[in-house]
């Protein structure tokens, strides 16, 4: 059996997302126009939690959010033995002159979010583009992609896998693991 | 296998897929369709990807709309009809497709009269074919985008009641599409004069209905079928006259405000307006002759991707 430790628990969690909502509203005039954009799929989760608790921290500022789906802009498709699936793209909104958030769980190679990017520019041409993670893993960058807002930084050995595991979804609580292989 | 791959290399005809592949194809659709609603209708997947569409037999819509799938998927399009081909040189169907395949051509699409031509065809080349209708066998995509419209209007298709009209004899939407919907669960009955409608056909499982208006009353979708007026012009005639046929077939206005519920009307096109659909009833609110036009493209863009994403790169 894998072998796991937990990185973050339900409690710390929390208290990481809510410091993220600070940082966001702290970085962002709330007269600009700004949206967060969670990459399909398992940024989507993140997001929705990331975006109730803005709600609850901040009910004045109404930030809208979009999902999107990198898939078909992806760089391995056809390469390996992984089959890619689509997921559904919403952007409620005409991307540009907006302050783009893009949202997404573990940042690893870097190569998901440079699809993410490509994908988005069909729908505008944004003011800005940042970067939030909730884990960033440090030294296995394959392009030069780096996150504006970080939840936790990590180091790992190859073979370490992140998981990020939301309540509701099958589990009681919410919590990041390190499974080794 | 996993299930984010089609089970099969070819799309020959819904024979060859299963239920999970069709529920499969729907979900891309359904992003695709996404995808088509943007200002730039279009992703870069298949850009080094070359498809060579072989329309040994005429066609419109299909052709177009495969040729726009392909060119919103990036994908090189090359086509290729047989009227202005080497074939009338009495080249063959191997030799010429070869041929085509020597210039680096990674996926097939192909009309054929000939039932079967498809099936031939995958026995003697190694890229993915897509059968874009067979002679009077099957036109696969056609009856994923029409249970794709059903589903976009009424939810999953299980349960659903759909009856098509008019000459099954000779329809290759006609077999298509009682196989896809039969995958999904819905329950088929055809309807026409007995003349069109195979001997033996109940053995596929549908209801076989030769009052109308009866299997209107039992349907929640009615698909009108071509009729196909070339036929007629032969020597075997398969029913006395258009009037007659449109008088006990033709699906009317009057027909649809008799029944106690509103059923949806398609039609796979070319439409005869005034033989077996009445103007009023194409244009109606009822009709989603347009959105299956529309459907068409996502759907095929889906078939697409899907096979391509099988043809490793090298």
């Amino acid at each position: 059996m894998a072998k796991k430790k937990v990185l973050m628990d339900d409690g710390l969690l929390k208290v990481v997302i809510q410091r993220l909502c600070h940082q966001l509203v702290e970085n962002y005039d709330p007269g600009h126009k700004v949206i967060l954009i969670g990459l399909q799929p398992r940024g989507v989760f993140f997001l929705n939690e990331l975006s109730s608790q803005l709600k609850a921290l901040y009910p004045g500022i109404d930030i809208p959010v979009g999902i999107l789906d990198p898939t078909f802009y992806r760089d391995d498709f056809r390469r390996g033995d992984k089959q890619l699936l689509a997921h559904a793209t919403k952007i409620p909104v005409n991307l540009d002159g907006y302050k783009v958030v893009l949202v997404d769980d573990v940042l690893y190679t870097g190569r998901t979010i440079r699809a993410g990017l490509e994908a988005m520019l069909e729908y505008g041409r944004p003011a800005s583009i940042d970067l939030l993670v909730l884990i960033n893993r440090k030294f296995s960058r394959e392009l030069p992609i780096e996150p504006l807002f970080v939840g936790r930084s990590i180091d790992h050995y190859d073979g370490q896998k992140v998981r990020v595991i939301w309540k509701g979804e099958e589990n009681p609580v919410s919590q990041v693991l390190l499974a080794q292989e | 296998m996993q299930e984010n791959q089609l089970s099969t290399k070819h799309l020959l005809g819904i024979k060859d897929l299963t239920a999970s592949d069709i529920q499969l194809i729907f979900k891309h659709a359904d992003e695709f369709k996404e995808v088509l609603q943007r200002p730039i209708k279009k992703v870069p997947s298949l850009r080094d990807i070359t498809v060579a569409n072989l329309f040994f037999e005429n066609s419109t819509r299909t052709r177009l709309s495969f040729e726009l799938a392909q060119k919103r998927l990036s994908a090189d399009v090359v086509n290729f009809s047989a009227a202005t081909s080497s074939v009338k040189k009495g080249e063959t169907l191997v030799d010429t497709v070869n041929n085509i395949l020597a210039m680096k051509v990674d996926m097939v699409v192909m009309r054929h009269a000939s039932p079967g031509a498809c099936v031939f065809l995958s026995q003697h080349i190694d890229v993915p074919i897509i059968n874009a209708g067979d002679g009077t066998h099957e036109h696969p995509t056609q009856a994923l985008l029409d249970a794709f419209s059903i589903r976009e209007r009424l939810g999953e298709l299980k349960g659903k009641r759909v009856v098509i009209v008019g000459d099954i004899t000779h329809s290759r939407v006609a077999l298509s599409n009682i196989d896809c919907l039969q995958k999904l669960g819905a329950e088929v009955m055809v309807c026409g004069p007995a003349t069109m409608i195979p001997k033996h056909l109940s053995k596929l499982g549908v209801w076989v209905e030769h009052d109308l208006d009866r299997a209107l009353a039992w349907c929640d979708v009615a698909n009108m079928l071509r009729i196909q007026l070339e036929r007629q012009d032969t020597d075997v005639r398969f029913f006395p006259s258009l009037r007659e046929y449109s008088l006990q077939y033709g699906l009317t206005q009057e027909r649809l405000d008799k029944l106690k519920k509103k059923i949806i009307v398609m039609h796979p096109g070319p439409i005869n307006r005034g033989v077996e659909i009445a103007s009023e009833v194409a244009d109606g609110d009822q009709s989603i002759i347009l959105d299956q036009v529309e459907n068409g493209v996502a759907v095929r863009m889906a078939v697409i991707y899907l096979l391509a994403q099988q043809i490793q790169r090298t």
